[in-house]
This record gives structure tokens, C-alpha cells and sequence, in this order.
């Protein structure tokens, strides 16, 4: 029965185990440094968590249906520097839907060929990342970006102001979120995206479109990197043309943290969201403890590691298994 | 020989395994002795397969305990239990469809040479020794993704060979294979158990039970009701002891008037699949389609249902030609299909019950832009309590129900859709008689009330008690059409193999 006690341990700790671990992770570096749970360092760690949150929002629907999106960080920076290109030449208001626009038909191409065309989606989107790079480049002629007239143009209000004191990135955040989530757990569509993740087969015998709905899930997907491509730009007025190199890894860490599959027909937005947080808080406390930077991105591998691995456990029903 | 006097081979004692919301087993004890072959009955979710599951080291008990002799032993995972002797063919295919036969019966185990080298002649020539003693009519090259289902459960019972096995469980293992197959599978059965294997023996279909076993055990909701020498029992206290009731099997006598051609099919043709296939079903009409596996039956369902196109031919709804280019056409034209594999193309196995049961109509099932639970719900209410499905509620996941139980939910969600035209491929694969009998009667009940049924079975007692018309298939052609007066035992069989009234090869 000692065994049997084992196994229901351990499959609370592969259910819950990565709740454990934040949990013990704050406590323990609220103890070493207490600027870590202040206030004004909480909201920092939301706000700076909130363009990648964005993104993970629109990634989440295109890993329960099953696929992958490793183009978002690079997509994001052509959005950032396209709406900034675009900020002088026509205008914020003219700027901000003719960049999603752009955004929105490269998330249509990518929902093209894996939808449709029926590609493996790691190969499309790996290689859309370096495709899309590139075409930042040309698009910038390798220059960075920046406003010419920042102090004259309210469009750094969408990412520097806030209403009623919460932040705009939170605010954009928090409604995103909470309109994607209404949909994926109260829609119909929400629904198929599931069922299709879940049994692509079960899914076409059932009339459900699959590859409109995979289609679906890269046009939401490019929505939310275009809305934080548009965050990024408003909050610095300027920008690198890689700003968003290597977020695709973050997104997914962030997404597979919050338990989704990465086979495919489980997760959730509001899961997603505690997996960015997570994410946020846990490189927040390496800098406060003075670890360097550059750090951030071996542990973000070692976290996405342990969550497959959980993920993997909580299948079994056990931490180890000799059998899948 | 008196079996009774044997110690037995295996023996479990006071089982108990509980699931959240379950109790799948409630202190059973079951014994097999060497060389008998000992039925395991029961309706659909009793716990047959659970049971075996704890004998086969993929479950631990709650409680109770396994002896081998007199030894008592502890299955901690089917390698262990395989280790032991014990080797447990399953209920759903556990194949590796990538790979190659020979190396599915060895996986885990492939033969080596020096330095950890798989040994590919004695590998080939091993499992091709296997092959040919199950008669089977492929070789150990051929890569498992393209047998049928029945030729892979054929490969899933040459694994059962490779060991020195105390005790072989065979959890359902005809559920699809052809007449010619079962009776080779029966021969290995024979040959097992005069070697002194143990069989445990899993299924619904009483002929075979009778055909093959020694003595039948029957749970209930996860009890022991009691355990009968197969010679002096009959099939009416079996089922009486399996579900408190006796049964009506006859074959369909009923006439039904019939109403206008509901669905017309003319020279419809799908590549080397099936040629020129033309016919008729009316409003209240149920017809069977009678073949062997391969003989095009799917396939006609599949393109009815837009899931292939036709190279040639017409369909007809209600008198005008349709086009239907996918299952959403087939839907809107309000034509339902039940498919044959209820796990790869029927359900979502990791979504709860009611999703799954109201997939093809969630777009409809709507209270502005969101899914209405409540009409979700009374879908879900509805057809638990007219198919009997055993489930604790509705927000169990698929996955976790009996296998009978997962072919409910399949045909519940089929006609949930009130469809006009009722495809329905092998609609009791793995159901208890019970449901079986349930089951023909709602399609008879369909019929009557208007809906033009189409019933694809490979069983010939199914066929010929739900159809008002059979038409028998061979070869992608159809052979005869016989009206439920016409249709015999014998005229089918001739029909199907390919033969024509007086003999010869059509
Ligand atoms: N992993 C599981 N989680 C939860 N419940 C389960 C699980 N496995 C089985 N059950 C439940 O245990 C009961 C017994 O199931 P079992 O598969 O043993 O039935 P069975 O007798 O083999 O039925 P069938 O004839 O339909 O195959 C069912 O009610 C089933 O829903
Ligand atoms: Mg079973």
C-alpha cells in the first residue's frame, strides 16, 4: 500500500507539481529578497509579462488543435517595425490596421499550408521564422526603427498610459484574454478547435472543417502577435528589428506551463495566463537575486523540460513509467 | 479428464479496483486452470476488461490477491506480468503502425547479434514461422499501417506466441475478423490449450462461448454471479445470469409499409473499390449489406458520406441528384454515418461524454453566441437513458468507459442528429447482447418511424434479424439483393463468396 501511496503522490505532484514549485520558488525568493513581493514590483512583473502574455494567448489555440507556431516572436518583430515604418509615413491610425493587416496575412499563409496543404507545422512555422526575419530586414533595410516626432503623437499612449491606474499592456492583456477565453471554453468553434486537436479523424467524421479551423487558430494566433507587436512599439517608440527574436520559445514555455498538450485537445486561455505568470515571476526573481541576464534562457529551457516531462507523468499517471 | 480436481494455472482472489466515481470491481475471484478455456461474460462496463487488467499488471487491485500455484505474486506492469506467463492480447488495438510486422509480435524484445545489433534474418525468419502457423496471408515485411483491422488483431495474437505463456487472455478478440479467421484463431486457441495454456476468453457473442469454452464465469456491475460448466448450461441461463432477463433473438418477420425512395444510388463507381453499385432505400426500409471484409461495404458508406469521391454514378436524395463533397454536405443532406472504428474515427477519446455525443450539431446547439449547456445536457440525458450507457455522469472522459459503452456513445451521437438516411457500420462491435438486442430493436423502431436505415454488419444473424432487404457484396459488386422472405444462411454465403445460383464464378 506504501506503493500505492507513491503513486497517488506522484500523480498529484505531475497534476499540480508546477504549482508546487512556483509556490515553493516565491516563498523562498520572497525570503532572500523583499522587493520581490512588493507592489509596484508585482505590477512590473504583469506588465513586462504582458506582450508575451498576448502572445501565448493566440499560441494556445493553435496547440490544443494540435500544431505549433515557432514564428510569433520573429512575426513580432516585423509587426513592431512595420507599424513604426508605417507610424510616419501615414499616420497612427492609418498605421495601426494596415500593419494587422500584413500580420494578419502572414498568420493566413502559415494557416494555409498547415490547414489546408496539411504541412507539419514545426517545419512551416520554423521556417516562417526565418523567413519572416528576413523580410523584416529588407522591409527595415536592416536599420532600426524609430519615431521621428515621439513627443507629438499619442500613440505611445497605448502602451506608456493606463486607465483607472491598471496599465494599458494589463489592460489589453486582460481583455484579450478574457474574450479568447469565452471562446475557446463557450463557443462552437472553441469546441472544434478541441475536437480537432484531440482526433483530427473523429473530428472530419464528425463534419467538423478541420482545415478551416486549424486555419482559424494562425489567424487569431497572428491577431494576438500583431496586438503585441503593437504594445511593443507603442511602449518604446522605437525598436531593433529582432525585438522578438527568440519570445517563440517563452510563449511555449509559458503555454505548456499552463498545461496544455503539446499532442494536441487539452489546455486552456486562463491556464495559460498562470503559465506566463509563472514564467514572468520566475525570471523577475533570478534578476532580483543578481543572476545574470543571459541566465534567463537556460532556465527557460530547464522549465520548459521539466513541464514536458510533467506533462508526459500526468499521462502515465506516475512520475516514472516504463511503459508510455 | 475432470478439470476439477487440477489446481488451477491462476487464481484471483477478492478483487476490489475502484475508479473516481467507479467501482469497476467489487471483490471477485475468478480461477483458470491449465489448459481450459474459460469464458469471461458480462454486459458492457460489468468489468471483464478491469478484471484483466489487474491480472495482466496494467492496474493494481485496491485490494485482494493473485496466486500462480500456490504462490501468491504481485503484477507490477505488463512486462512483469508477461515475464510470468501471463500475456494479455487487448480489447483495442496496441499496434506500432510504422513499423513492420515482424517487428510488432518482437517489440520490446527484437533478437540481437553482437554489440546490441538486431538480428533481421532470425527476426523475419521467427515471426514468418508465427505467421504461417496463424495462416495468415501476409508476411512479416509488411508494415502494419496497411493491414486491415482484422489482419492487425492477427498480429496482435502472434505476440501472444512468442512466450512461454501459463495463461493467454483474449479480451474480445473477434470483434473483427471474418468467419475464415475466427475459425483459425479457434485452431491456436485448441493448440494452446492442449500445450496446458490457461485461456481466459472475453466476448459477447455466445455461439463462440459455446464453441470453445470449458466453463463461463459471469460479473455483473462489477460482481461474481457465478461460474457454469459450459456442457450442462445453455445460452438462456447465461444471459439470465448476466442480465436478470431472458431474450428475443428472432429474425426480423415484420412487415413495415414502406414510404417514397428516399435514397437512390445509380452506377456509382469509387476506382478499383467498388464498380457500378446501383440501389435503393426507402423512407422505413432498413437494408443490410451482407460481404466479407474488403468486399466495398465501407467504402459505399464512406462515399454516401463524402469522405471519398466517386469516379462515377449518381446519388439521390429524395428523388434529386446531390452533390457531397464532405461529411458537412452528407450532414446538411441529412445523412448520419456510424463508423466502423469507433476509436480512431468515432470518437474523441479525451473529451467528456456529452461533447462528444453533440460534436456534429454543436454549431447548432447554440443560446446566442455560446453553446447551450442545458440543451447539451438534455441531448446527453436523453440518449444515456434510451441506449443505456453506462457512464457515472457526463463529465467522464470517453477514454475511460468500456468498450461497449464507447460504441453507445458513438450510435447516440449519430442519432441525436435525427438523421434521414441512417448509415450503420458493424453497429455492435463489442456489445453486450443485452444493448445488441437494444440496439436492433431502436433500428427497427427507426424504420418504423420513417428513416431509411442502412445496416453494414459482417454478422450474419444481425443481418438477417434488422433488414427488410439484404444485399450481398463481393468484390467491390453488389451480387444479390434478397428480401427478409428470401433470405437464407445458404443463399448468402453463395452470394458473397462469389458465386452465382448455379455455381459458378460471377
Ligand atoms: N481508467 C478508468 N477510469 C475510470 N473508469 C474506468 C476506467 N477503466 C474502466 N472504468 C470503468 O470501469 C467499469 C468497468 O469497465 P470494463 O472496461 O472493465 O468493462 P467491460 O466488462 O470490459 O465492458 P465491455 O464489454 O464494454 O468491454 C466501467 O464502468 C468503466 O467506465
Ligand atoms: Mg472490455
Amino acid at each position: 500500500m506504501a506503493d500505492d501511496r507513491m503513486k497517488q503522490v506522484g500523480a498529484f505532484l505531475a497534476r499540480q507539481g508546477i504549482l508546487v514549485a512556483f509556490l515553493l520558488f516565491m516563498i523562498g525568493f520572497a525570503l532572500a529578497n523583499h522587493r520581490f513581493i512588493a507592489i509596484d514590483n508585482v505590477l512590473g512583473v504583469i506588465r513586462s509579462s504582458a506582450i508575451l502574455g498576448v502572445m501565448a494567448l493566440g499560441v494556445t489555440f493553435v496547440v490544443i488543435s494540435g500544431n505549433l507556431d515557432l514564428s510569433v516572436g520573429s512575426m513580432m518583430s516585423f509587426s513592431t517595425i512595420v507599424v513604426l515604418d508605417l507610424h510616419d509615413k501615414l499616420g497612427p491610425a492609418l498605421a495601426i490596421p494596415a500593419m494587422f493587416a500584413m500580420t494578419l496575412a502572414l498568420g493566413a499563409l502559415i494557416g494555409f499550408l498547415v490547414g489546408y496543404l496539411r504541412l507539419n507545422s514545426l517545419i512551416v512555422t520554423l521556417g516562417m521564422l526565418s523567413a519572416i526575419h528576413g523580410l523584416t530586414l529588407t522591409y527595415s533595410g536592416g536599420k532600426n526603427m524609430d519615431i521621428a516626432d515621439k513627443a507629438g503623437t499619442w500613440f505611445g499612449g497605448i502602451g506608456r498610459g493606463s486607465v483607472l491606474g491598471i496599465p494599458g499592456p494589463i489592460l489589453i492583456f486582460g481583455l484579450l484574454a478574457l474574450v479568447l477565453s469565452v471562446t475557446l471554453a463557450k463557443t462552437p468553434f472553441g469546441r472544434k478547435v478541441y475536437a480537432v486537436g484531440g482526433n483530427g479523424t473523429a473530428a472530419i467524421f464528425s463534419g467538423i472543417p478541420r482545415a478551416r479551423v486549424v486555419f482559424m487558430t494562425y489567424i487569431i494566433s497572428s491577431f494576438c502577435v500583431a496586438t503585441a507587436g503593437l504594445l511593443q512599439a507603442s511602449r518604446s517608440l522605437g525598436s531593433q528589428n529582432t525585438v522578438g527574436q527568440g519570445l517563440e520559445l517563452d510563449v511555449l514555455a509559458a503555454v505548456i506551463l499552463g498545461g496544455a498538450s503539446l499532442l494536441g485537445g487539452s489546455g486552456t486561455v486562463f491556464k495559460t495566463v498562470i503559465g506566463v505568470l509563472i514564467l514572468g515571476f520566475i525570471q523577475n526573481g533570478l534578476l532580483l537575486v543578481g543572476l545574470e541576464f543571459y541566465v534567463q534562457y537556460v532556465v527557460t529551457w530547464v522549465i520548459i523540460i521539466l513541464a514536458v516531462w510533467l506533462d508526459v507523468a500526468a499521462k502515465r499517471g506516475r512520475i516514472l513509467s516504463p511503459i508510455a | 479428464m475432470s478439470v476439477h480436481d487440477q489446481k488451477p494455472a491462476l487464481r484471483l482472489e477478492g478483487i476490489v479496483k475502484t475508479f473516481p466515481g467507479v467501482r469497476a470491481l467489487d471483490g471477485v475471484s475468478f480461477s483458470v486452470l491449465p489448459g481450459e478455456v474459460h469464458a469471461l461474460m458480462g454486459e458492457n462496463g460489468a468489468g471483464k476488461s478491469t478484471l484483466m487488467k489487474v491480472l495482466g499488471g496494467l492496474h493494481q487491485p485496491n485490494e485482494g490477491k493473485i496466486f500462480m500455484g500456490d504462490e501468491p505474486v504481485v503484477m507490477g506492469s505488463p512486462m512483469d506480468a508477461k515475464a510470468k506467463g501471463v500475456v494479455f492480447i487487448h480489447q483495442e488495438l496496441s499496434l506500432a503502425e510504422e513499423l513492420s510486422v515482424a517487428e510488432n509480435i518482437y517489440l520490446g524484445e527484437l533478437p540481437r547479434k553482437s554489440f546490441g545489433r538486431v538480428d533481421w534474418d532470425r527476426l523475419y525468419a521467427d515471426s514468418g514461422a508465427i505467421l504461417k502457423r496463424l495462416n495468415c496471408g501476409f508476411g512479416p515485411r509488411t508494415l502494419v499501417g496497411d493491414l486491415s483491422i482484422a489482419n492487425m488483431q492477427m498480429v496482435e495474437i502472434a505476440r501472444a506466441l512468442t512466450v512461454d505463456a501459463k495463461a493467454v487472455i483474449f479480451d474480445e478478440p473477434t470483434a473483427s475478423l471474418t468467419d475464415a479467421e475466427k475459425v483459425v484463431l479457434f485452431e491456436v486457441i485448441a493448440d494452446l490449450r492442449a500445450q496446458g495454456v490457461g485461456i481466459i476468453y472475453i466476448s459477447h457473442r455466445m455461439e463462440e462461448i459455446f464453441r470453445i469454452s470449458d466453463r463461463i464465469t459471469v460479473l455483473r456491475d462489477g460482481a461474481y454471479r457465478g461460474t457454469l460448466n459450459t456442457a450442462e448450461t445453455d445460452e438462456d441461463e447465461v444471459t439470465r445470469l448476466m442480465i436478470g432477463r431472458s431474450l428475443d433473438m428472432s429474425r426480423n418477420a415484420e412487415h413495415v409499409e414502406t414510404g417514397d425512395v428516399a435514397l437512390e444510388v445509380r452506377g456509382l463507381s469509387c476506382g478499383k473499390l467498388f464498380q457500378d453499385v446501383s440501389f435503393e432505400v426507402r423512407e422505413g426500409e432498413v437494408v443490410g449489406f451482407y460481404g466479407l471484409v474488403g468486399a466495398g461495404r465501407t467504402e459505399i458508406a464512406e462515399t454516401l458520406f463524402g469522405l471519398r469521391t466517386p469516379s462515377a454514378g449518381k446519388i439521390l436524395l429524395k428523388g434529386k441528384e446531390v452533390s457531397i463533397h464532405s461529411p458537412m454536405d452528407a450532414i446538411a443532406h441529412g445523412i448520419s454515418l456510424v463508423p466502423e472504428d469507433r476509436k480512431t474515427q468515432g470518437l474523441v477519446l479525451g473529451m467528456n461524454c456529452r461533447d462528444n455525443i453533440t460534436l456534429p450539431q454543436v454549431g447548432d446547439l447554440t443560446a446566442g453566441p455560446f453553446v447551450s449547456d442545458g440543451a447539451e445536457i438534455a441531448i446527453f440525458d436523453q440518449y444515456r437513458d434510451r441506449l443505456d450507457i453506462k457512464t457515472p455522469n457526463w463529465r467522464q472522459q470517453v477514454g475511460n468507459l468500456s468498450g461497449g459503452n464507447q460504441q453507445k456513445i458513438v450510435i447516440g451521437k449519430w442519432l441525436s442528429m435525427h438523421p434521414e438516411v441512417l448509415i450503420v457500420d458493424e453497429p455492435t462491435r463489442g456489445i453486450d447482447i443485452g444493448s445488441k438486442s437494444e440496439i436492433h430493436n431502436l433500428i427497427r423502431e427507426l424504420a418504423k418511424s420513417g428513416y431509411a436505415v442502412i445496416v453494414i454488419s459482417s454478422e450474419m444473424p444481425e443481418v438477417m434479424r434488422v433488414s427488410d432487404r439484404v444485399i450481398a457484396m463481393y468484390n467491390g459488386k453488389l451480387m444479390r439483393s434478397f428480401t427478409a422472405d428470401e433470405v437464407t444462411e445458404d443463399n448468402l454465403v453463395q452470394a458473397i463468396s462469389g458465386l452465382s445460383e448455379n455455381g459458378k464464378v460471377a
